[in-house]
């Protein structure tokens, strides 16, 4: 089976979940022996992992055709992809893309982030595909995201291999119901034409029917994972005199950072042995300091600014409660990755990752008093704190990729007729 | 000849409501008042009360052949009286008919029995005083809450001076021995016990209206025919079950109250009586003993206490817990008596089950845990303020006994000045 997959994001320059989330399924699906990914992203570093898929850079790929030497080729993509290869996808070229800007080998130039022309980047990343879509051979078509659906569609009508639209968010969860029209447009196009749609919860799943209008049968929950740890041990908790409970993740309207400073609030009446800890970065961040400084909290109360790689980690494992407050998320990962390191978890129920943990406290988002009980619980009380570490861990370490990449392929096999 | 004990317990305990950590210290009212009349009334209405008229109905019908045990758990008597005063006044009147009989157990329908022998002795004897104010007749037979067991618990209980105690069929404890005999205590021998027919029972009260089930239909004739047809010399069937089964769990659509109303004619039919517990005590002999060195329950499929102490959570919060029964035994104010009690029903910590929150109204376990442990912590800050844990258990029974012993000894030392001036005249009467 041959899958040629479209996404924005690959590890290790990662943005949000969706590189994450993109890596830990194609890697476990590539453990099924017969499956072959080719994974295109826009604009890869050369420094990812290519062991078990292949990564196509849509900045590699010639739009255009123009005469240029292989060792000039070599010299300018050579880190990325093999000269011959370009010349071999230039073949691909059916359609006139010299409205576009391209550079010297006939390619476009991506950011590979999220711009602010990202309409633009999206529709070049279409033309990307089309060349790859005439040139390569596949058996079925993967979209991960709104940002690639474009695509996707357009390299099912040239094949006319079925699509799979993969949601890890969309644009409901985005903007709190205030929904860009053409993100919409975009999102609603690309479900329709889809032959099967994945939705990474059932929270997201009802999201797809009710506001996208899908078909219930069309529609199924896959839910994420978390790639083990291989260094889980380096992670240690210093002993300290004050308890270390932790907001991780961007600070914006979607997170709710503002019922995390509440419920902090809440807790500082009660008791003085515990630290508050805002870890990310965000058009939120300013507010948050404010508020906390007119809640009059801001001695126990801290900012880290953005955190990466293994700093990620280091706070969770150094924390004694993760509290993830978010208003709507579509899975949220980041609740896992604490509980691998052993850190108690507090989440919304309006979060997509509730649906498959036991071992985490769930509140709603906007119910500070039961998210304050429940840090001021954690805290306060060694049985409840050892109870969620360690039944938390066995049930995180039971949550794998594989087991999701299994329930894709289901999914392909049906659409390619193999079952 | 062969005889059925039916047995029904009845136990609902208070809800707490939501009892938030802002609330320690300031807020010593912990039920949730609302939701457990809402719900009690709903179930005196739909399953007590029409199942206490089926069984007054049955026991009219059969000339007063039929009986039944029941065993109230003081929590519920309290409950009823204030929320459906009609239930105990129903209960009454079955008790009047002498065709009755009301089991004895510890009045919190608690696991005092594992935690604090002298807690369980306590509840048990209060448990006895209300059922004989409330009925007329101090219980002779005796079952521990969810049907707890072990030989150290029967041991307690023989103490008590009870003969008979009920116990639920544990495969690991009986192996290949049936259930439709008497046994007895380990090392007690005047102790009877009586083992629970866990898979008539369980037709009943979880199988009735199942349409999966390949016995479905359930009619009394197939019933009596399947007790009919055990060995001969099996002489008593224990059908035992949660009183709402009748008209809650199995709904009067499904056909339960009909189903029991054709019970005596159809026992009587194939020579098959009815008994009380007790009087399975005295009449049947016991054909062997069990022992039973780990405590098990009427719970699951392990018939263990795991559905109540099974993961740190519960561990911590009966610990916790028990730790100042001591201090509390020497309290002598009403209402933390009573919190007490409340604290203790066993409902709080089956919630924090993870595997079994049977009946839960709370959303997980951990929610469960961290609204009761909020109310113990208050609670206990109760405790602490009549007697601070700075003092050990052990000084404070010293100075306890004390006190109590000064009386004593006062009273003692009065006695003897009196017995003194008596023997005065007679001393005078020797010297002369």
């Amino acid at each position: 089976m041959k899958a040629l997959m479209l996404g924005w994001e690959f590890p290790p320059h990662i943005l949000g979940g969706l590189g994450t989330a993109s890596y830990g399924l194609t890697k476990s699906m590539s453990q099924q022996g017969d499956m072959e990914i080719t994974f295109v992203i826009p604009k890869p570093q050369g420094d990812e992992d290519q062991s078990f898929l292949k990564i196509t850079g849509a900045c590699c790929v010639p739009v255009v055709w123009k005469e240029n030497s292989w060792e000039h080729v070599n010299v300018r993509i050579g880190k990325l992809m093999h000269p011959d290869e370009y010349f071999w996808l230039r073949n691909g070229i059916k359609y006139d893309y010299r409205r576009i800007y391209t550079n010297d080998l006939g390619c476009i130039d991506f950011s590979g982030r999220y711009p602010d022309n990202l309409l633009e980047e999206i529709s070049n990343y279409e033309a990307v595909v089309s060349v790859l879509a005439h040139q390569l051979s596949f058996d079925i078509i993967h979209s991960h995201d709104w940002l690639t659906y474009p695509a996707g569609v357009f390299a099912k009508q040239i094949s006319g291999k079925p699509l799979v639209v993969h949601v890890h968010a969309t644009d409901f969860d985005r903007s709190r119901g205030q929904v860009n029209p053409i993100v919409y447009g975009i999102e609603k196009r690309g479900m329709e034409l889809a032959d099967h749609i994945i939705t990474v919860s059932d929270l997201t799943r009802r999201t797809v029917i009710e506001k996208y209008h899908q078909h219930p049968d069309k529609v199924t929950t896959v839910h994420n994972a978390v790639e083990p740890l291989k260094d889980v041990d380096s992670f240690v908790k210093t002993p300290r005199k004050d308890k270390v409970v932790t907001f991780l993740g961007r600070i914006t309207m979607q997170k709710g950072p503002e019922y995390f400073v509440e419920a902090a609030h809440r807790v500082l009446q009660k008791t003085q042995k515990v630290r508050f800890v805002m870890a990310g970065s965000g058009d939120m961040m300013q507010a948050m300091i404010d508020l906390a400084a007119q809640r009059n909290i801001a001695d126990r109360f801290h900012f880290t600014g953005f955190l990466k790689g293994r700093e990620v980690h280091q706070m969770l494992a150094e924390s004694d409660v993760y509290v993830m407050p978010s208003v709507s998320e579509p899975f949220g990962i980041s609740p896992l990755e604490a509980m691998q390191v052993g850190t108690p978890s507090i989440i919304s129920k309006q979060s997509g990752c509730a649906e498959i943990l036991t071992h985490a406290i769930k509140t709603d988002y906007w119910d500070i008093e039961a998210m304050a009980d429940a840090i001021y619980t954690i805290v306060e009380n060694p049985a409840a704190y050892r109870s969620l570490r360690e039944l938390g861990r066995e049930e995180v370490n039971n949550i794998r990729w594989y087991d999701a990449g299994l329930k894709v392929r289901k999914i392909y096999d049906r659409l390619t007729g193999a079952l | 000849m062969k005889n059925i004990c039916f047995y029904f317990e009845v136990h609902q305990a208070l809800r707490l409501k939501r009892y938030r950590f802002f609330d320690i210290g300031d807020n010593h009212y912990y039920y949730d008042d609302f939701q457990t009349e809402d719900y009690l009334r709903n179930l005196v209405e739909e399953a007590y009360l029409p199942a206490n008229r089926t069984i007054a109905e049955m026991i009219r019908s059969s000339n007063g052949k039929f009986k039944c045990a029941f065993s109230i758990s003081g929590i519920s008597l309290d409950l009823f009286e204030q929320y459906a005063p009609e239930l105990i006044d129903s209960f009454r009147e079955l008790a009047q008919s002498n065709t009755v009989e009301f089991l004895a157990e510890p009045y919190a329908h608690s696991l005092a029995s594992v935690f604090n022998p002298q807690e369980f002795e306590l509840q048990v004897k209060m448990h006895s005083d209300k059922i004989e104010s409330l009925f007329g007749k101090r219980p002779t037979a005796f079952r521990n809450a969810e049907l707890i067991y072990s030989d150290e618990i029967g041991e307690l209980v023989a103490n008590m001076g009870y003969k008979v105690m009920l116990i639920d069929e544990a495969r690991h404890i009986m192996g290949w021995k049936s259930p439709n005999f008497v046994y007895r205590h380990a090392y007690r021998p005047k102790l009877k016990l009586l083992v629970r027919n866990y898979k008539l029972s369980d037709d009943i009260a979880f199988r009735f209206s199942d349409h999966s089930w390949k016995d479905f239909p359930l009619t009394a004739e197939k019933y009596i025919h399947w007790i009919k047809n055990t060995p001969p010399e099996e002489n008593i069937i224990n059908i035992w079950m949660g009183y709402e089964a009748i008209g809650h769990f199995q709904r009067q659509e499904s056909g339960i109250f009909d189903f029991l109303k054709a019970i005596p004619y159809r026992a009587m039919e194939q020579e098959i009586g009815f008994i009380f517990p007790s009087e399975a005590g005295r009449r049947i002999e016991a054909v062997d003993s069990l022992s039973v060195p780990h405590p098990i329950s009427w719970s699951g499929h392990e018939k263990d206490l795991t559905p109540w102490l099974g993961n740190d959570l519960q561990q911590e919060a009966l610990n916790k817990l028990y730790a100042v029964s001591e201090r509390v035994h020497l309290c002598k104010e009403h209402p933390l008596k009573y919190d007490w009690l409340m604290l203790q029903t066993s409902d709080h910590f089956r919630y924090m089950s993870h595997k079994d929150p049977f009946g839960t109204y709370y959303e997980s376990a951990y929610d469960a845990f961290i609204n009761y442990m909020n109310v113990l912590a208050d609670f206990l800050d109760r405790v602490n303020a009549q007697y601070p844990d700075g003092i050990e258990n052990e000084e404070l029974n010293e100075l306890i006994k004390t006190i109590n012993n000064q009386e004593k000894q006062i009273a003692l030392l009065e006695q003897e000045i009196a017995k003194l001036q008596a023997a005065k005249p007679v001393c005078k009467r020797k010297t002369n």
